[in-house]
């Protein structure tokens, strides 16, 4: 039997574009509010299972083709990368530096590699909680 | 005035919550306990709402966002695992 779902695909389609923009935002604003990497990435997974949940494991694999254990294995990377190229420094193991510059158009922004850090963390959430919901959801 | 009025609200959402919570744990089929659990994410959402109206904050609105999407996919979810008995299918059959 063939189930019409044309409602659930419709309203996905509107509302993966809200989830992702509130899940960036969240990625943006852990530097002084409440959010940050951890969270960023928790809602950026949410609203890729959400595809997955509305369509199909091969139709999203051909939009998005990546191997999510490789993203998280990047993220990772990421991470431990600027923790260990603080040591180049002759300063301590995880140590964060920010600076601020000026940029053209939007006048003098503050820059941190704190950034670099948090999109490791939200690469590396992503990845894996993708990975777990994909794994713990097959049915054969 | 406003602050009991927002108080007898929470009061009502709470009662609703402790009335959905029975639906499902009694709910005599699976639609019933899907459909409780959604009324409850509502429920909550609007409640948390009004304590932020209550602390006169801005804190909660990521919350109130979070809560209404992990409520909405967490339907999604139960409902298709009711209707077809696998969440995410290999490929599509259409």
């Amino acid at each position: 039997m063939k189930i019409n779902d044309v409602i659930l695909r419709t309203v996905t389609k509107a509302v993966v574009f809200i989830i992702l923009t509130l899940g960036v935002y969240l990625f943006f604003a852990g530097h002084h509010a409440p959010g940050g990497g951890f969270i960023g990435g928790l809602v950026l997974a949410s609203g890729i299972v959400l595809l997955y949940l509305a369509y199909d494991i091969e139709t999203v694999h051909k939009g998005m083709p990546f191997d999510f254990k490789k993203v998280a294995a990047l993220g990772v990377l990421l991470a431990t990368g600027t923790a260990v190229g603080s040591l180049f420094f002759d300063v301590p193991f995880l140590t964060q530096t920010h600076t601020y510059i000026n940029v053209p158009i939007f006048g003098e922004m503050g820059f941190s590699t704190v950034t670099i850090f948090e999109a490791g963390v939200a690469l590396t959430v992503v990845g894996v909680v993708v990975t777990i919901i994909l794994s713990i959801s097959e049915d054969e | 005035m406003i602050n009991n009025i927002l108080l007898l609200a929470l009061a009502f959402f709470s009662i609703s919550i402790a009335l959905s919570l029975y639906r499902v744990i009694r709910g005599p089929s699976m639609p019933d306990r899907a459909i409780a659990l959604d009324t409850i994410g509502v429920n909550l959402l609007s409640a948390i709402a009004i304590v932020s109206i209550i602390l006169k904050t801005k804190a909660y609105l990521e919350a109130i966002l979070i809560l209404g999407i992990l409520a909405f996919i967490g339907t999604i979810a139960f409902s298709k695992y009711i209707e077809r008995g696998v969440i995410v299918e290999r490929k599509s059959n259409d």
